[in-house]
């Protein structure tokens, strides 16, 4: 399955509801406020063991447009819009956390 | 819905896009207000385009009025010079020739 | 007119959600009107100031560019919350340098933003007349 999330991880709980229900083979796509959990700040450790397993991704062009394209956390994947439908055609059943 | 040279405008005739703004656009928009588009006309309209690139915005009149005297010295930066070009305000009427939206906070 | 004090506290990041496009917008309309008017950045709020925000990607406007113009309208106090940048992995080295003009000083360039820690922040919110959260 492919989970997205939306929403910035300092305001809204849905990156922690999206980990809590993720089974072994998810992936996640952080996009819009979403990528702000990309960036490695203190709440960076909710997704690093994913990230490690190369599991979690993110949408390039909000990380420009918030300006953490220096500042991303270890192992986060950038994808483009075609990246995201890729994403969505090998994962199946996509998820939004809105 | 109004239009300038085949560019929509909005019902106080301001562009509706930014991107459809040409010189005869500008001329034709001083046309139907009278008002004949001299070189110091130019020199105000082209820094209020330059403003809004850099910036995003339109200047509000004591802005547009304070940078101009900056730019262009204080014989130009102050608005009877301003009025006396854009009768309808230099932060309207400017603005509207200029292709830009009304600036914030202009009634 | 009587001039107040006004902060606009500005919570939210830039593009996901509408509110920090419209403080811009209020706080120019305020401004315009002449007004005492500060700025605070807390929360995610501190990523409306980040440098180097490229929304092309997006197709959106990039408004953190009219930042910069608020020097000229005389808007010069934009304090940010110390705590909310550490917890985002941020420094004041990753803000936009953003400069006003003082007029008291013949005119030389100063920095507008000041990082301040949150009990700071409160002090100064209980100094004005009027505190608009975005």
């Amino acid at each position: 399955m492919l989970h997205t999330v939306n929403k910035s991880s300092f305001e809204r709980n849905s990156l922690k509801s999206c980990l809590n229900t993720i089974d072994d083979t998810s992936v996640i796509l952080l996009i819009e406020d979403g990528v702000i959990s990309a960036a490695k700040n203190t709440n960076a450790s909710m997704i690093a063991d994913l990230a490690a397993q190369g599991r979690v991704y993110a949408l390039q062009g909000d990380v420009e447009a918030r300006g953490i394209s220096s500042k991303l956390a270890d192992n986060i994947k950038l994808v483009d819009y075609a990246g995201f439908v890729d994403l969505v055609v090998e994962h199946g059943t996509a998820v939004s956390w809105v | 819905m109004a239009d300038i040279l085949g560019a929509e405008v909005d019902e106080e005739g301001f562009l509706v896009d930014l991107g459809d703004w040409t010189k005869e656009i500008a001329e034709q928009m001083a046309k139907d207000d009278d008002v004949d588009l001299s070189d110091e006309h130019w020199d105000v309209i082209n820094f209020l385009r330059d403003y809004f690139e850099e910036y995003q915005i339109a200047p509000a009149v004591r802005v547009l009025t304070k940078a101009i005297a900056k730019r262009m010295g204080k014989d130009k930066g102050n608005s009877k010079y301003l009025y006396s070009l854009f009768p309808y305000g230099p932060g309207k009427q400017g603005c509207r020739f200029a292709g830009l939206p009304k600036p914030t906070g202009c009634i | 007119m009587a001039t107040k004090k006004f902060i606009y506290l500005n919570r939210r990041s830039s593009f996901g959600t509408v509110y920090a496009i419209e403080s811009l917008e209020v706080v120019l309309i305020a401004a315009a009107f002449e007004q005492d008017v500060s700025l605070a950045f807390i929360d995610d709020g501190v990523y409306q100031i980040v440098e180097g925000q490229n929304a092309d990607g997006i197709g959106m406007k990039n408004f953190s560019k009219t930042f910069h113009a608020l020097g000229d309208y005389d808007i010069n106090k934009l304090y940010v919350s110390a705590e909310s940048l550490e917890e985002r992995g941020l420094s004041a080295d990753d803000l936009m340098p953003l400069v006003y003009e003082d007029e008291d000083d013949d005119w030389v360039e100063k920095p507008s933003i000041k990082v301040v820690s949150n009990v700071k922040l409160s002090k100064i919110m209980s100094e004005q007349d009027v505190c608009l959260s975005f």
